[in-house]
């Protein structure tokens, strides 16, 4: 940590938005600090959604969304490079089922040419049925739009957080904005649960809280976050899977559920969209459940909730801003700004999707107003834009795994039985530049426990190796935070006779 | 990387595993390694220390180590090879094994037959898509006996279970011995799933309600569990409207069902049973892959242990006999189709030569409880073969019935065996 708790920039929430800021802001020399509630990064909102690297084609034109929609997907390649995160471009479809949904096609591919998105082109029913066997047979025709991609959204957050870490940017978890601290209308630092940094910039990307952020420093009292719920199933890749990224054609309030590929292998079916309350609150329901899978079988039929092995829950950060383009009636535009009323803040708010495409644009944006602003930016020359990714059994060649053993021998044992996941990446994980100190932790950087047994087999093993690595007890182990904690005390010493 | 050769490789040292080593040992196999992927030998047994396994074999009420522990060693006095702490990865059809470990690395093994003995694995939260948040506290009932018995913690306080099985039952009465005190156990079904002994020794006895057609509706807690909101379901599985009620406690246990673990057997392309999860297997236990044979729960989840050492015997026999060009392979095998109030039976194909020298036993899984006399039938799909009468049927107790050399010529006859379980008439 830098010396007092004086810092340059201190920026407010470690989600990808906040990573990606802590990354591109780390080429300067700057004293940055980021602060993140979780006890961990990128646990929120960014390791809970589709993870699509959007073409731009959905996105208002005019807005600030289409705009930074378009001007990151082509960043995503050398992005991936750099930080070695999963990514892939294999395109995405907007598919028509039935006549009826076929102008709606030519409406997004207008909207697509007038944003700038490159190589869209309208495919047929038989193209479509061609390479996606699955497709719902009432298929009419879809949309290729080949720009887009899919990556893994906590792989990328994590990967930007730890190069900005070796870039010399602080890292502070479970650590709480609750105040600014102002000289006149001046930002000078904030106030947290571990007390004070002193700051010359604060940058809000805190995602759901951003409104709440924003109101403490009186700026656009109006503006409110309403969280939008959805939710997803993930099924068994040896059971089903579709090979592509298919959207049904959207809604006026939504994308729509889709059926879509990952990374990881595994298809995943989702969101529905539900706007509620508390912005803690993802909680799995019944009806949305079931909501999802209606929807994803009008794409693909035969989709069998018997295939499903895992659910989960994640909340669009919806806001009300208004498109600053004029004569654009849109108000549920991004903001990403530096307001005049205070100084010392720049302001980010209403990053929903597709917040995670854009976030690189995002970052390289707010560069540029910080430039505008009369901040002068100097390079640093040792800056190191690479974030080497560390061993994963699973992708490697026989060949590869036996030299990686006989170098640590940790990486021959087995600990996930579904993902095959070793011992030596779990090791390497807790003592990695970002420490995964909970269960859940190991399981967003390793993808372990995400498998058909849900973390059956592995949890009572990754508790053991956790506290082995960490030097306590099993019982101070938790899922995700203090509050957590998966057992409560050792057995009685008799063994409880039988 | 090392490269291993072996007549025979059996994949998992559960009493499947340790029972096909023994036999294909004793059967004539050279070379025979079993391969596991804990530290230990025994699978599952190793946790589950309460008593009632050999109750067949050894007339003997033993816990699980102790069954598995008269195996091992037996094992090793015929000269089984042990492969411990090692992954196997990734099987081809032509009988390489992929597999990994600390002290060797990668291993390839190559043998001229594999066992499969896997066991089988449970089916987790997702499965039975129960709403709510996903807090800590929500666990697989043999994830907990595993804390419990292996490694000496507890999951938790108060405790709700899901689900009749066995082993949410025996840790029912596990958790109760350690101080936890268990609300209560929920089943969906209008009847139990596991045994009628374990609902009266591990419940009854130690007064834990237990409550049918009941379910979770919602998990609450957003770090560790805090409730469980239960709700009634009517036959056909609908909630009943206002039997809602919340059960203050700070752990779920699930014991809903347990898959066979089929993973490696896919990638090998062996043709599983939707109705089991298991590969479709003859009297020999050999799958339609040649060369490949599977025992214990890999094949389908039994409740008795004794059942299990008997499959592991016969898989390990039929590959040593397999291994020296002596098994049976291009007799006729006819088809067993699973009929009225069977919900399917092992094995899936019969050998009717085989007959002439043992008897052959199949296996079955009734639909419903039936608690009346009733007969089991081996039929051609009219007339009735072989018969078998019992007091009852449940779903939860694995049914058999026995194929002699008597049966041998109405057999013949039979373009198909249909097996169902008939009321009696008395
Ligand atoms: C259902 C769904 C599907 C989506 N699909 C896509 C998609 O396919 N493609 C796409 O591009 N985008 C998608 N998005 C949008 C994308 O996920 C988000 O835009 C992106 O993750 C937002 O990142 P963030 O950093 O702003 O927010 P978050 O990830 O929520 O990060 C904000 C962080 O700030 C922290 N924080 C909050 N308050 C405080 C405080 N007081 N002190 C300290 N820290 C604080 C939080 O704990 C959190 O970690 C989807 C979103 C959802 C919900
Ligand atoms: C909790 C519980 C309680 C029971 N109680 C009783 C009882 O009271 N009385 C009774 O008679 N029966 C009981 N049973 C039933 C009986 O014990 C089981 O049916 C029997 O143990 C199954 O044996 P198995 O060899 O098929 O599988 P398992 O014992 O599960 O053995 C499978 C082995 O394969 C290994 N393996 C799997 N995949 C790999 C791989 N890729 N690489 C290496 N190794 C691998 C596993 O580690 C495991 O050791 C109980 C079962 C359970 C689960």
């Amino acid at each position: 940590m830098n010396k007092n708790g004086n810092y340059d920039v201190i920026i407010i929430g470690g989600g990808v938005i906040g990573c990606m800021l802590a990354r591109y802001l780390s080429r300067y020399t700057l004293d940055i600090l980021l602060i993140e509630k979780e006890s961990d990064i990128g646990s929120v909102t960014s390791a809970a959604n589709t993870a699509i690297v959007h073409p731009g084609y959905d996105a208002i034109s005019g807005s600030l969304k289409a705009k930074l929609n378009v001007a990151a997907n082509p960043m995503w390649d050398n992005l991936a490079g750099e930080l070695q995160f999963a990514f892939q471009r294999h395109g995405d479809y907007v598919v028509a089922i039935g006549e009826d949904e076929l102008a709606r096609l030519d409406m997004l591919l207008q909207r697509g040419k007038q944003n700038g998105v490159p190589g869209m082109q309208i495919v047929s029913a038989d193209v479509m049925r061609s390479r996606e066997p699955n497709i719902n047979p009432a298929v009419s025709g879809a949309i290729w739009a080949t720009s887009g991609g899919i990556c893994d959204p906590f792989g990328v957050t994590i990967a930007a957080a730890e190069n900005a870490v070796l870039n010399g940017v602080t890292i502070l978890r479970e650590t709480v904005f609750e105040d600014f601290i102002w000289n006149e209308k001046r930002i000078v630092g904030i106030k947290t649960n571990r007390g004070i940094f002193t700051c010359r910039r604060a940058i809000n990307a805190a995602g759901l809280f951003a409104d709440a952020i924003m109101h403490k420093a009186g700026v656009r009292p109006d503006f409110k976050i309403t969280p939008r719920k959805g939710e997803y199933f993930v099924l068994d890749r040896t059971d089903f899977t579709v090979n592509n990224v298919l959207f049904p054609v959207p809604s006026d309030i939504s994308k729509g559920i889709l059926v879509t590929t990952t990374v990881h292998g595994n298809t995943i079916i989702g969101p529905n969209a539900q706007n509620i309350e508390d912005k803690e609150n993802k909680e799995n329901t019944k009806s949305g459940m079931d909501e999802v899978f209606e929807g994803a079988k009008k794409l693909v039929p035969n989709i069998n909730p018997r295939h499903v092995i895992a659910v989960f829950a994640g909340l669009r950060a919806g806001g009300n801003a208004a498109c600053q383009t004029p004569g654009i009636g849109y108000s549920h535009d991004f903001i990403v700004e530096i307001p005049t009323e205070v100084q010392g803040l720049v302001n980010l708010g209403g990053i929903e999707s597709p917040g995670l495409t854009a976030a690189p644009a995002i970052a390289q944006y707010v560069v540029e107003l910080l430039k505008d602003a009369g901040e002068k930016l100097q390079e640093k020359k040792n800056w190191n834009p690479v974030r080497p990714a560390r061993p994963q059994f699973r992708h490697l060649t026989h060949e590869e795994c036996d030299a990686l053993i006989k170098k640590d021998a940790r990486y021959g044992r087995v600990v996930c039985r579904c993902e095959n996941v070793t011992e030596g990446e779990i090791v390497a994980e807790i003592h990695s530049p970002i420490p995964a100190l909970t269960y859940d932790a190991i399981k967003r950087r390793t993808w372990l426990g995400t498998g058909r047994c849900q973390g059956g087999f592995d949890m009572p093993r990754v508790t053991e190796i956790l506290a082995r690595e960490l030097g306590v007890s099993q019982l101070e182990i938790s899922k995700k935070n203090g509050a957590s904690k998966f057992l409560c005390r050792p057995t009685k010493e008799d063994g409880g006779a039988q | 990387m090392m490269i291993r050769k072996c007549d025979i490789a059996v994949i998992g040292s559960g009493p499947g595993g340790l029972a096909a080593a023994i036999a294909a040992k004793k059967n004539g196999a050279k070379q025979v390694l079993l391969i596991e992927r804990d530290r230990e030998p025994g699978g599952i047994l190793l946790q589950c220390i309460h008593n009632g396994f050999g109750v067949e074999i050894f007339k003997k009420d033993l816990p699980g180590p102790a069954y598995a522990q008269h195996f091992i060693n037996e094992a090793q006095e015929v000269g089984v090879n042990f492969l411990l702490d090692t992954m196997i990865l990734e099987i081809t059809k032509d009988k390489r094994i992929f597999a990994s470990n600390k002290t060797e690395g990668m291993l390839e093994i190559q043998a001229k037959a594999v066992i499969l003995a896997m066991g089988c694995r449970e089916r987790t939260r997702a499965q039975v898509r129960l709403p709510g948040a996903r807090p800590a506290g929500v666990y697989t009932a043999g994830t907990a006996q595993r804390w419990v018995n292996v490694e000496g913690f507890m999951p938790g306080k108060k405790i709700v279970i899901l689900g009749s099985g066995d082993i949410g039952m025996i840790m029912a009465r596990r958790l109760t011995f350690e101080g936890a005190k268990v609300e209560r156990v929920l089943e969906i079904m209008p009847y139990l799933s596991g045994l009628m002994r374990n609902y009266v020794q591990c419940l009854q006895d130690f007064d834990i309600p237990l409550q049918m057609q009941h379910t979770v509706k919602r998990i609450i807690g957003n770090e560790r569990v805090e409730a469980i909101e239960t709700v009634a379901v009517d036959n056909r599985w609908q909630e009943v409207p206002g039997s809602e009620e919340v059960i203050p406690c700070d752990t779920l246990l699930l014991s809903v069902g347990l898959v066979p673990e089929n993973e490696l057997s896919r990638q090998v392309g062996i043709h599983l049973d939707p109705l089991t999860a298991g590969p479709f297997v003859d009297n020999y236990f050999q799958t339609e892959t040649k060369g490949f044979f599977a025992a214990g729960n890999v094949v389908h989840v039994y409740d008795l242990v004794d059942w299990v050492t008997g499959a592991g015997l016969r898989a390990g026999e039929s590959a040593a006999l397999y291994t020296n060009n002596k098994l049976q392979m291009n007799n006729k095998k006819i088809a067993i189709q699973h009929g009225q109030n069977v919900h399917h039976v092992i094995p899936q194909f019969l050998d009717i030569d085989s007959l002439s020298a043992r008897e052959e036993q199949l296996q079955m899984r009734v639909t419903k409880p039936l608690e009346q006399p009733v007969k089991v039938q081996v039929t051609d799909g009219k007339e009735v073969i072989a018969s078998k009468a019992l007091p009852y049927a449940r779903p939860g107790e694995m049914v058999t019935i026995s194929l002699k050399d008597k049966h041998i010529d109405l057999l013949k006859k039979a373009e198909q065996l249909v097996v169902q379980i008939a009321e009696r008439e008395e």
